[in-house]
């Protein structure tokens, strides 16, 4: 054939196998060099950085902790975060809406070696697009704020289902608002039967002792397997 | 917002597609979508026919979509039923008790491209 012709190409590829691919070379990594990473997930005002901030406080003496800023632009929580003494590293998303797994590869680039023990990636606030992307975490942590509302897992319920922990945040607001733990586990439960709820106020700091208390043993003993995997 | 990300994926994916097979230029991109997959495929076409123009192995490639029909199983009494028209409960028994057989994929099925005449030019094979 002389002309220039069009060949047809069988691909079969699912477009989230890419990032699934970068997503178990993050995983990888996290188990080679003993890393625990959170992926840390909200809507924009849950309190995601005043929760961040009180996880520093509760944890820093145990765990060197490196933070993962991701907006889609600016910086306001990076610095924030730097206040508490931890390494802090922003990442622009630009268009995206959502971190994924290279993007994610590509902050835990900037830290310096060897990487801190205890990662938490700050992720665009969004209950959409960050529940889709795997970005290769050991856990995903959710905030659900309680002006928000207890019906939220009925609207959201890939978010719901795909997290491990759940932090209602702002209970020292619930007098304020109708809003109802009952009926907020019972939209839950069908979506995510093992999902551990924690209520609590980063603010007043009512309830974060508990949860700091357990993430810390968690990321112990994850850790411990890690390293003694490799040691 | 969420199709931008999508797009942007589906074009790194095109990439290692083109640098495998010898592609020059990628002429359509025909794409396997479940019904239920969440994807807009208005707002997807329009990030497609937004972002294509910014890559050379895209541009002017047009994208194609077959979509697959969202089927539920029921696992009380064990039929199956159109997942848009009943949502997680079983139109014959009642039951909850459900999961969706398929209707969320999102895949690319093939691309139409034009290839490198030499190898030379293009990546070469290395078998």
């Amino acid at each position: 054939m002389s002309e220039r012709s069009f060949d047809i190409i069988e691909v079969r590829a699912g477009v989230e196998a890419d990032n699934d691919r970068h997503a178990a070379l993050v995983r990888e990594r996290m188990d080679r060099e003993g890393v625990y990473l959170i992926n840390l997930m909200a809507s924009p005002g849950a309190g995601k950085t005043t929760v961040l901030c009180r996880i520093i406080d509760a944890l820093s003496d145990r765990f060197s902790i490196g933070v993962m800023e991701a907006d889609m632009d600016a910086d306001v929580d990076a610095r924030k975060v730097l206040g508490h003494g931890v390494k802090a590293v922003q990442l622009h998303t630009g268009t995206s809406c959502h971190m994924d797994a290279k993007m994610t590869m590509k902050g835990l680039d900037a830290f310096d070696n060897p990487l801190p023990d205890v990662v938490i990636l700050e992720n665009v606030g969004n209950l959409v697009c960050p529940a889709e992307f795997d970005v290769g975490s050991d856990m995903r942590l959710m905030i659900l704020s309680v002006p928000e509302g207890d019906d939220k897992p009925l609207k959201y319920p890939l978010m719901f289902t795909v997290s491990d922990w759940l932090l209602v945040n702002k209970i020292d607001t619930a007098p304020v608002f109708d809003f109802d733990f009952t009926r907020l586990e019972n939209n839950i439960r069908p979506l995510n039967p093992d999902m551990e709820i924690f209520p609590v106020s980063a603010k007043t700091g009512e309830g974060m002792d508990a949860f700091t208390e357990k993430l810390a043993d968690r990321i112990a003993a994850v850790l411990a397997e890690k390293r003694g995997r490799t040691v | 917002m969420h199709e931008l990300g999508i797009v942007e994926h589906v074009i790194r994916t095109l990439h290692d597609v083109a640098e495998e097979n010898n592609v020059r230029r990628i002429g359509s991109v025909t794409l396997e979508v479940g019904e239920v997959s969440g994807v807009v495929m208005d707002l997807l076409t329009d990030c497609w026919n937004w972002f294509r123009e910014k890559d050379d192995l895209v541009k002017g490639a047009e994208l194609l979509t077959e979509t697959i029909e969202a089927v539920t199983v029921c696992t009380a009494c064990d039929k199956t039923y159109r997942t848009v028209d009943h949502g997680k409960t079983c139109p014959h028994c009642g039951s909850k008790e459900t999961y969706l057989l398929r209707g969320n994929e999102f895949s690319i099925k093939q691309i139409e491209a034009e290839l490198f005449d030499d190898p030379e030019d293009g990546e070469p094979e290395t078998e």
